[in-house]
């Protein structure tokens, strides 16, 4: 028998989904906005009444953004760099992080809090010597040196994501899989591991997205135009003084966004919660 | 940092066989390989790009012993780029920049000493007062020229044509230009039915200001047994109380447009909401790309006070300490800046070229765009005295940008202006001159 969905319901879920609306043109409002601008005229985006709707659309940016600039080549590097860091960085802090975890003791401590405190320093503080150190390992101009950085500086707070997941996954599971004569080693990866997937997939969007977002380091790491990244190619549409060719760079801007969009589109499946729901009962 | 290092470490040998592509970090070259010289170039507007590109095409063709390779970045953030890569010894070997980031890098040693190397052709065809503006102290007591300058920028005042017109105000030029009193008054007459005579985009007051101000011989820096001091006396007020009282006692300047960046208030310029934006000559392109149909500008000359002087700063040519090829370097520099593709470069760029050859191009004196107006502003000026100020930049970011954008926000007087520049800013340019 079918329930009767009373008129105060009705209103509750026309209210939520009007509120879910809202929030998706909220989050799509830059997108969207950037599209309008690589669609515009010089003269139309000098108006001050703007429009969402271009008057006189046109590609002319995008065919001034790509003939000027090596976007496509930029944009393959970049992804190339992001997908290491992102993976590297996965690959490193899934084990450290469960040490980090389950293990107690003072050195443990210790490491936690370093790790914190790594992340204390500014950028332009440790720069140079970072520099000095990958010029010494011949890195210097290189993606595999980029790489190395954006995992150093990803690893920490990564290790501090993870360890809160490994945290959550009860020790009890664990001991199960000893129980029935597993070794550790076997039971991280038969028990553990799959537990983590939404903290792994979590880590490795965090670590995607800021490799492929970062700047400072690629723009004093990478000095070859073979080997810019996308971030060192968008900045070349901007001038002295905050002046900027708006059109080739919203042009530019968007078709940087679809890579990382496409990544999070693959795997934000994985990201679910209520794995562990259950597992620990009694 | 030991984490960090020995992850870093520990990833490195995964990487170098993971990662195949890069640029290579090689620097030698056999006798039979050509030299290779990089060339960081910072420009960025369209015309300018191509230009640039095109050169180092030319070049690269006519000379396939110095292969030069372009390598483009960007004016936010050159400096924090150079810093790095000065001190790790792999700048570029040809650096664009411009004159005040100069002084600190020269005299920390990173930057060749030019003087010898420069072509007497070259040399002859700048002006003394160009090359003022990169003759630094090179960290070791003697003066040495740091950069060869090829493009420099004036203050002009871009106006909407049938506001001035309307006006029935003079019309300034070049040889006539307007006194800052006959400016004010213009700006009077040009507000009325909701539109404002003036606006000034101060969001970056002070080389703007400091530049205007030696129309009245204000310098605002002040050197005495080899300490430099900051000073802002009656000439140095001049053009600051002049600017403020457009602002909030004739109220002739648009207040909309007081926290806005250079190119800000084009929008509100082409709507015919104020009639005149002091600017530099470089916003003309925004003007010519931007501008609606039938939009009618010109380009005015900046007021003069006791004279027309604005201070200059220059884009520059530099060549690194470290390059392991100065002399194709400078022959490359030479080449790249000679009369003929300094026209190329200005035009790209919409600045002045320092040659004066290049400046006498009818390309670059015809009254289209009003390149004839900025062109002959050249003649004024003369180099910033803040150029030679160590510590300027920090002067600028700390002190003087809050300062004056509270003084012209009409927040604090002019006498409290004066002292915070003075006071605070003293105790700046002290840690400098330890």
């Amino acid at each position: 028998m079918r329930r009767r969905v009373g008129p105060t319901k009705i209103v509750v879920q026309v209210l939520q989904y009007l509120a879910l609306l809202a929030f998706i043109a909220f989050l799509a409002f830059p997108l969207l906005w950037l599209l309008s601008t690589a669609l515009k005229t010089p003269r139309e985006l000098a108006l001050t009444d703007p429009t969402w709707i271009p008057r006189l659309p046109t590609l002319a940016n995008f065919r001034d953004a790509f003939g000027e600039q090596d976007l496509v080549g930029a944009a393959a590097r970049s992804l190339v760099v992001a997908l290491f860091s992102s993976f590297i960085t996965v690959l490193i802090s899934l084990p450290a992080s469960y040490a980090m975890a389950r293990y107690r003791s003072l050195v443990n401590r210790i490491a936690i809090g370093w790790v914190l405190v790594s992340q204390v320093f500014p950028f332009i503080l440790i720069i140079i010597p970072l520099f000095m150190i990958l010029r010494d390992l011949d890195l210097v101009n290189t993606l595999p040196g980029l790489v190395v950085v954006h995992v150093t500086f990803t690893l920490p707070f990564a290790l501090w994501m993870l360890q809160g997941y490994v945290r959550a996954v009860p020790p009890e599971l664990e001991e199960a899989a000893a129980v029935d004569g597993a070794s550790r080693l076997r039971s991280i990866v038969s028990v553990v591991a799959p537990l983590l997937a939404p903290g792994v997939v979590a880590t490795l969007l965090f670590a995607f997205i800021s490799s492929w977002n970062e700047f400072m380091f690629a723009l004093v790491i990478l000095q070859d135009p073979d080997v810019m990244t996308l971030p060192l190619t968008l900045v070349r549409f901007t001038g002295p003084e905050g002046v900027a060719r708006l059109g080739p760079l919203a042009a530019a801007s968007l078709m940087a966004t679809i890579p990382s969009l496409i990544f999070f589109a693959i795997i934000q499946r994985r990201l679910k919660s209520g794995l562990m729901a259950g597992a620990v009962k009694g | 940092m030991r984490i960090k290092s020995a992850l870093a470490a520990a990833t490195v040998v995964a990487l170098a066989a993971a990662c195949g592509s890069g640029g290579g970090g090689e620097s030698s070259s056999s006798s039979n390989e050509p030299v290779k010289i990089n060339f960081l170039s910072l420009a960025w507007q369209q015309e300018s790009v191509a230009a640039n590109k095109q050169l180092v095409d030319e070049w690269n063709k006519a000379n396939p012993n110095i292969q030069v390779t372009y390598v483009q970045g960007s004016w936010d953030n050159v400096n924090d780029q150079l810093v790095t890569q000065f001190a790790g010894g792999t700048a570029p070997d040809v650096i664009h920049n411009d004159s005040p980031a100069l002084s600190g890098f020269a005299s920390d040693g990173y930057l060749l000493d030019l003087g010898d190397k420069l072509p007497a052709e070259l040399k002859s065809d700048i002006p003394q007062a160009a090359w003022d503006t990169v003759t630094f102290d090179g960290g070791k007591g003697e003066q040495g020229v740091y950069g060869v300058p090829f493009l420099q920028e004036s203050q002009v005042i871009i106006a909407n044509k049938k506001l001035l017109d309307a006006s029935g105000v003079r019309v300034p030029t070049s040889d006539n230009p307007w006194t800052w009193d006959e400016f004010s008054e213009a700006a009077k007459k040009m507000t009325k039915s909701g539109a404002y005579g003036v606006a000034w985009p101060m969001k970056s007051p002070v080389n703007k200001t400091l530049n205007l101000a030696l129309s009245f011989g204000g310098t605002f820096f002040q050197s005495a047994g080899g300490k430099t001091t900051v000073k802002v006396g009656p000439e140095e007020r001049e053009v600051l109380q002049r600017i403020h009282d457009q602002l909030n006692k004739d109220k002739s300047a648009d207040p909309g447009a007081l926290g806005q960046g250079t190119a800000d208030p084009l929008p509100s310029f082409y709507e015919g909401k104020f009639a005149m934006l002091p600017a530099g000559v470089f916003l003309r392109q925004q003007v010519v790309e931007q501008a609606p149909e039938g939009f009618e500008w010109v380009t005015l000359p900046a007021p003069k006070g006791t004279s027309a002087q604005q201070g200059a700063v220059s884009q520059t040519l530099s060549i690194a300490q470290d390059s392991e090829h100065p002399d194709e370097a400078m022959k490359f520099i030479s080449f790249f800046l000679n009369s003929t593709n300094q026209v190329k470069l200005a035009k790209g760029d919409w600045l002045l070229p320092t040659s004066q050859k290049a400046a006498a191009d009818p390309a670059l004196t015809t009254k289209e765009n009003g390149w004839d107006v900025a062109t002959a502003s050249a003649k004024n000026l003369v180099v910033a005295p803040f150029l030679k100020v160590n510590g300027f930049d920090e002067w600028r970011t700390k002190i003087a940008t809050p300062a004056l954008q509270e003084y012209f926000a009409n927040k604090i007087t002019i006498d409290e202006v004066s002292a915070k520049l003075v006071e605070d800013g003293n105790k700046v340019l002290e840690r400098y001159q330890r």
